[in-house]
């Protein structure tokens, strides 16, 4: 009796993680797999925002905190001659466009960046492979240009274009309002005192403080104001949430 | 008035035995695979240099890992889906635990039990291959208490806070999580050895079962079994 018993028990067993291996990699692409990742997503995404509100800052370091380097990753330049032609010239030409759901669009040089008000933060950049390092960021605040730009009520997340391209694409993030407005959201054109190096996304990069790396856009050509991201790239909010699925919201 | 005897394990025992079974695995497994994306763990809050690291961990191979192919996006998909399993059925557990007692009267050792010298008795019982209750009517011997202690105490909740500690969404809100752990790179790898400690655990655990009546152990953790008889002697088949 035992024998049969457990002999069965063992055939159940493997039959089932047999059964389950197999459909085990199909799970998230299949519907009921991928809604119910999104689901565990927005909660955790709502729990961060209510524990932490719209307001609660990121850790900020001493300057003897910040790591001895700032590893580069992903895009580590852009592979075209107008680029490397302004990294030699320290950029006198690059411009950052506000456009989108805004009622006065603009254009801004770096020296003009550089004129607006600048916060400056010792603060930790996560990768979402694991890695962690520390840096002196400086550079006028995400909000600053929204409301110089007049954004219009019916925008509701911003986008992130970038000059790099990455497997044929163009790279690009998007972040909702409340990440947006954070203040410690910066456009940096500084690491640690000096112009942002190449490999860290020179002259412009995102800082969006409470989320991983792939959120802080690097060689930020615009910002853009839009309602949905739907007609955006494949419509999932930046190039890894297109390419690999990644979570668009990398509070975890 | 209810004549039914009383189960050996009470069913919010039973029921978040196999949910919380179900949810490490799929945390153990696509913690493999999220270990894949960077195989070196640090100290402190910084750490990308595998120069700086005090651990290499091996490329866990794709069958260890879930899915079963190295995807970091989908093996967080189900980590942080899992999490949720995991995290609920634990704090259920807890609140279920303090309320019937179970922790009090099965799981806590009165403090002569703690003495090493009663400890080594107790291992010296189990290298014997007895592995009876501590006292009439107990349902675990000492050592076994002590164990499901730590794995419910201290392993199972470190589990829950390194993991939140390693979230940049959740560090604004607690940041003191982070600073206890002693940074977010020793959070991650306390979340390493924390899960490696559980694996120990769940081999030891599978062999302990094997030993002492497979069949009569799960059904009994299924069906709930038969509790102890205070006047029976100790030692019988449970």
């Amino acid at each position: 009796m035992t024998k049969i018993a457990r002999r069965s028990l063992i055939a159940c067993l493997a039959a089932l993680g047999t059964g389950a291996c197999s459909k085990i990699d199909g799970f998230a692409s299949n519907e009921t797999g991928s809604s119910l990742f999104d689901t565990a997503e927005n909660w955790h995404r709502a729990v961060h925002r209510a524990l932490a509100g719209r307001e609660r800052l990121a850790p900020e370091y001493a300057p003897e905190d910040r790591s001895p380097a700032f590893k580069g990753n992903g895009s580590l330049t852009v592979d075209s001659d107008i680029y490397r032609d302004q990294l030699s010239r320290g950029f006198p030409d690059w411009r950052l466009s506000v456009r989108g759901l805004v009622d006065r669009p603009m254009r801004l040089s770096l020296s003009e960046l550089e004129a607006l008000p600048q916060r400056t933060q010792i603060t930790r950049h996560d990768c979402v492979e694991g890695w962690s390092a520390i840096g002196e960021w400086t550079g006028p605040q995400l909000s600053t240009l929204l409301d110089a730009a007049k954004i219009r009520p019916e925008a509701k997340f911003i986008v992130f274009r970038c000059a790099d391209v990455l497997y044929g694409r163009p790279y690009y993030e998007s972040v909702d309002l409340v990440d947006a407005y954070h203040p410690q959201t910066i456009i940096a054109h500084q690491l640690n005192g000096d112009p942002i190096p190449e490999k860290n996304g020179a002259p412009l990069r995102m800082r969006i403080e409470r989320q991983l790396g792939y959120k802080h856009a690097k060689y930020l050509t615009a910002i853009e104001a839009v309602a949905s991201l739907d007609d955006i790239g494949d419509g999932k909010g930046g190039f890894w949430e297109d390419i690999g699925d990644y979570q668009w919201y990398a509070g975890i | 008035m209810n004549k039914r005897p009383k189960p050996r394990h009470a069913l919010s025992t039973r029921l978040w035995h196999w949910i919380n079974a179900a949810a490490l695995v799929v945390l153990f497994m696509s913690g493999l695979g999220i270990s894949n994306a960077h195989r070196y763990l640090y100290w402190g809050n910084y750490g990308f240099d595998p120069a700086d690291a005090w651990l290499s961990v091996i490329r866990f191979p794709a069958w260890a890992t879930l899915p079963q192919r190295y995807n970091l996006a989908e093996a967080r998909d189900w980590h942080s889906t899992g999490a949720w399993v995991f995290a609920l059925a634990l704090l259920g557990m807890w609140i279920a635990m303090l309320i019937n007692r179970h922790f009090s009267r099965d799981i806590a050792a009165p403090l002569q039990k703690w003495s090493p010298a009663s400890l080594l008795s107790e291992v010296r019982d189990h290298l014997k291959g007895r592995f009876s209750p501590d006292e009439a009517g107990a349902k675990y011997n000492t050592l076994q208490k002590l164990t499901y202690g730590v794995v419910l105490g201290v392993l199972l909740p470190l589990m829950i806070l390194t993991g939140l500690a390693i979230s940049p969404g959740i560090e604004p809100a607690a940041p003191w999580v982070v600073d206890a752990l002693g940074g977010r790179q020793s959070a991650r790898s306390i979340h390493f050895l924390c899960s490696w400690a559980l694996f120990v655990f769940f081999v030891v655990h599978i062999v302990m079962v094997l030993l002492s009546g497979p069949i009569n152990q799960t059904w009994s953790m299924i069906a709930g079994g038969k509790a102890p008889d205070a006047n029976e002697p100790t030692g019988t088949a449970q």
